[in-house]
């Protein structure tokens, strides 16, 4: 279980970005994170694996404090937990296995991985991972050769090479069409059945968290405003979460 | 309304007035200081003197021609003397003529040339004959060469000398210089290429050592990599005092590894078994290490042999540095023609050499100050405030004590000051009692952002050197390790490594974030980042900006020999000031073909790889 506890966010800019939010998340579920833009959502998801390092509060997870660890400790964190994100940050000149090789990074022998070796064992990881998202033969081809969307899988592949028991999804289908949002959002609903895997993720289309979301927080300039089953989500709280004047589409 | 206006545009023309009065005075001084005449280059002296540099340019001694010398001699009496029957002149070929051919001292003689050929110059000799003289010598009569008219023939009347009578025959000598056979490189060409290859060759070689010295430096210099890295003080402080203890353990414990293998080295065959069984052993730990261990003392057992492991590698390269040193030098006794294949298993050997025990010290540096200070941080948050506290103020104090010490006992020993001991001792103690003031001041828990001190320290250092020129670096090289391509090499790395590590670590600056992000949340730690997200993104730039200083370098290294630097700036300064413009000349069009192709290859490569 993952425990988020007054959460406090204020960057070096004085931007209050999160503003003493506290929720849980239980093994297995598929949390999603709605919000206008700037509300706080990325700085939220990169507080828990602590890629941005939270003002305040505290988040725990099964009984560890995630905040607190030291540098060594965190890595051995981070390493359970994948992200996957809205420009996917693919290493772009390096083949599409090698970025998928690069999830390992936290298990390798450090002194290994420096010439990129890895061990037999990893290599069939990837390719059985690349297998799953369905883009086994783009291994050998150069990461910015492929689209949007099967760079996203590269991503996807990339944060099932850690083993995750938590997978944080940034905006993950933003820079996609309808089409292959879909294909991904599903990739992600099947990781959270079959493996178990709690998914946090960030989304902005309400039809996207109602097909596919357990459940659904929402945040305000850094407040959380709602705290929900997705389908609970009416015009009237539309209107609380985006604001008077938004209209809803999709 | 008006009148505000009208007093602030009163205002702005006195001011635009002074400003102008102020350029005025600028100027003016300007020209005073450097001096500009415009008579100067107008003097007729000068403007020969440029001529004859021009002709001189434009006339580049490229090649020779094999010069034959034709000696044609009519005989002479001086003074007149009876007795004497002079023999008839052979006048098959050239021939000169003599009227007369008897003559007092100092009179006049005219010389008639015949069956010359046409536009041929002519240098005309008189040849004393005296008893005194047993050499034959050749004075010469005509202060220039004579033109010879179309019809083949020449006339001059040589005014004779006072001082050398003669019972015997004299003679008057014409001297005609003729060019034979096909011209052939001049020399100066062929030193022209000699300095050139060095000149070339100096400048791959400052680019290369510059250029891996300035990668792992613009990291350091780097702000977004260097701007998370935080620690708090006492670990800082324990990463400081332990510093200069790992300098000098690894540069010990390397010296001793080296000279062990050295010691091994100097017989051929044992030396190589033990170099083989030695890089064996190293990897089989090697091997042993990547197995992926578990359990309580795992990571003391794997750094264990890692030490085993690199210890052993140094004592084998201390080996390999030894046969390498003997190979190079046997080479270039049996290669012959390609002995400079010798020379560079040589100069690597020794390179290897060199560098084991510099190695050593900052290898020892760097596990002292990242174990010293990671273990020190792991108690720092583990322990008691007040222990915290305790411990923090002794390694500040010890850590502010012990550089100042080594600081001032630099210093010391530069300006060789008179009593060292109080010299060193009473400072290092204030600074001591400074530190520890401070550290009780700071709060002990809070982290302090070591990595912008590095990445500040770095830059500052940069540009200090960035602006020194290279050709102002090559005199203190020169007098440190003589004047020739070595000094210029150094300088040349030296700037290279100020000019690139800027340029690097802009690049470094200027990448995606993303990438980085995404492989920091994998639980890479910071040089699997670096190697996984930031290498990839930097290879095109690094190689773009690396091309850009190969051409800087060339250039430089073209003119580093102005410094004592090697090179053919050499060549060009002491043909230039022994007045050889010709010789110059050459030199001058062989570097602008270099620097010209370097310049289109480079752009070429350029265009392929960005
Ligand atoms: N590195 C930073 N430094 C300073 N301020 C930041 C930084 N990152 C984000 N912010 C600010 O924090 C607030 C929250 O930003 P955040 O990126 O978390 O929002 P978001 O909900 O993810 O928005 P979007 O939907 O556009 O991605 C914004 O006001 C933003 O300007
Ligand atoms: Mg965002």
């Amino acid at each position: 279980m993952l425990e988020v506890k007054n959460l406090t966010k204020i960057y070096d800019n004085k931007v209050l970005a999160l503003d003493n939010v506290s929720f849980q998340v239980e093994d297995g579920q598929f949390m999603a994170v709605i919000g206008l833009s700037g509300s706080g959502k990325s700085t939220l998801l990169r507080c828990i694996n602590r890629l941005v390092e939270p003002t305040r509060g505290q988040v725990i997870w099964d009984g560890v404090d995630i905040t607190a660890a030291p540098q060594e400790d965190l890595r051995l964190i981070r390493r359970r937990i994948g992200m996957i994100f809205q420009q996917f940050n693919l290493v772009t000149r390096a083949s599409v296995l090698t970025n998928v090789l690069s999830g390992r990074l936290g298990y390798t022998n450090p002194l290994w991985s420096l010439i990129n070796y890895f061990p037999k064992e990893d290599v069939e990881k990837a390719m059985a991972n690349l297998e799953r998202v369905g883009i086994a033969d783009k291994a050998h081809s150069r990461a910015d050769e492929l689209s949007g969307g099967q760079q996203q899988r590269v991503g996807i592949a990339r944060a099932l090479m850690q083993d995750p028991q938590i997978l944080l999804a940034d905006e993950p289908v933003a820079s996609l069409d309808p089409v292959l949002a879909h294909s991904i959002m599903r990739i992600l609903k099947k990781l959270n059945q079959e493996d178990g895997i709690s998914v946090i993720c960030s989304l902005h289309f309400l039809d996207l968290v109602q097909q596919y979301a357990d459940r659904a927080i929402a945040l305000n300039e850094g407040r959380p405003v709602f705290d929900g089953l997705p389908r609970e989500i009416d015009d009237q709280r539309f209107k609380e979460i985006y604001g008077r004047d938004a209209e809803r589409i999709g | 309304m008006s009148q505000p206006r009208n007093r602030r545009s009163i205002w702005r023309s006195l001011a635009i007035f002074f400003a102008a009065l102020v350029i005025l005075v600028v100027y003016a001084y300007g020209l005073q200081v450097t001096k500009v005449d415009l008579e100067k280059p107008k003097e007729a002296r000068r403007q020969a003197q440029l001529t004859n540099i021009i002709r001189g340019l434009a006339r580049p001694r490229l090649f020779e021609y094999e010069e034959k010398r034709l000696e044609i001699d009519a005989p002479l009496m001086m003074p007149c003397n009876d007795q004497v029957v002079l023999p008839p002149v052979d006048t098959s070929g050239r021939y000169i003529e003599l009227t007369p051919n008897c003559v007092a001292l100092g009179g006049r003689v005219t010389v008639n040339g015949y069956n010359f050929e046409p536009g041929e110059t002519v240098f005309l000799y008189f040849l004393p004959r005296a008893a005194s003289i047993h050499e034959q010598v050749e004075l010469r009569l005509a202060d220039a060469p004579i033109e010879v008219n179309p019809q083949g023939q020449f006339t001059y009347v040589a005014e004779m000398r006072k001082d050398r009578p003669s019972d015997e025959p004299q003679a008057i000598r014409a001297v005609v210089k003729m060019r034979s056979g096909l011209p052939h490189p001049s020399d100066t060409l062929k030193d022209t290429w000699d300095k050139i290859v060095e000149t070339v060759f100096l400048a791959l070689i400052a680019t290369t050592l510059g250029t891996a010295l300035a990668i792992p430096i613009s990291f350091l210099g780097a702000r977004n990599l260097m701007s998370n890295v935080v620690s708090p003080f006492g670990s800082i402080m324990t990463g400081l005092l332990l510093a200069p203890v790992g300098g000098v353990v690894g540069f010990r414990l390397f010296s001793w590894l080296k000279g062990l293998g050295g010691g091994l080295g100097q017989r051929a065959w044992p030396g190589l078994g033990a170099l083989m069984v030695s890089i064996a052993v190293v990897w089989a730990l090697i091997l042993l290490l990547s197995r992926q261990t578990r359990g309580r003392f795992a990571a003391l057992r794997q750094g264990g042999l890692g030490l085993l492991a690199a210890l052993l590698a140094v004592f084998a390269l201390g080996l390999l540095a030894t046969l390498g040193i003997r190979l190079g030098l046997g080479l270039q006794e049996v290669l012959g023609p390609f002995a400079f294949l010798g020379n560079l298993i040589f100069v690597i050997a020794d390179l290897l050499a060199i560098i084991l025990p510099l190695l050593g010290g900052l290898m020892g540096l760097f596990l002292f100050v990242s174990l010293g200070s990671s273990l020190s941080g792991r108690f720092l948050r583990s322990t008691r405030p007040t222990t915290a506290k305790a411990f923090t103020a002794i390694a500040a104090t010890l850590a502010g004590a012990v550089l100042a010490a080594l600081l001032l006992g630099g210093i010391a020993w530069l300006y060789e000051v008179e009593n060292p001991v109080r010299f060193v001792a009473v400072p290092a103690a204030a600074v001591g009692a400074i530190m520890l003031v401070i550290s009780l001041l700071v709060d002990v828990q809070r982290p302090v952002p070591t990595g912008m001190i590095v990445y500040n320290i770095t830059r500052t250092i940069l540009n200090a050197l960035r602006s020194i020129e290279p050709l102002i670096m090559v005199v203190a090289f020169a007098v440190w390790v003589g004047i020739g391509p070595f000094a210029g090499v150094m300088a040349l790395a030296l700037h290279t490594i100020a000019g690139l590590g800027k340029l690097y670590s802009e690049q470094v600056e200027n990448i995606l974030e993303g990438p980085i992000e995404a492989v920091t949340a994998t639980g890479a730690n910071r040089l699997q980042t670096i190697v996984y997200a930031v290498i990839p993104q930097i290879v095109p730039p690094y190689i773009a900006f690396t091309i850009y200083r190969w051409d800087i370098n060339v250039r430089m290294s073209t003119i580093i020999g102005f410094g004592g630097g090697g090179g053919i700036g050499f060549l060009v300064q002491q043909n230039l000031n022994l007045l050889k413009y010709r010789d110059a000349s050459v030199q001058m069009i062989a570097i602008a073909i270099v620097v010209a192709t370097l310049d289109y290859a480079s752009a070429k490569v350029r265009e392929r790889i960005v």
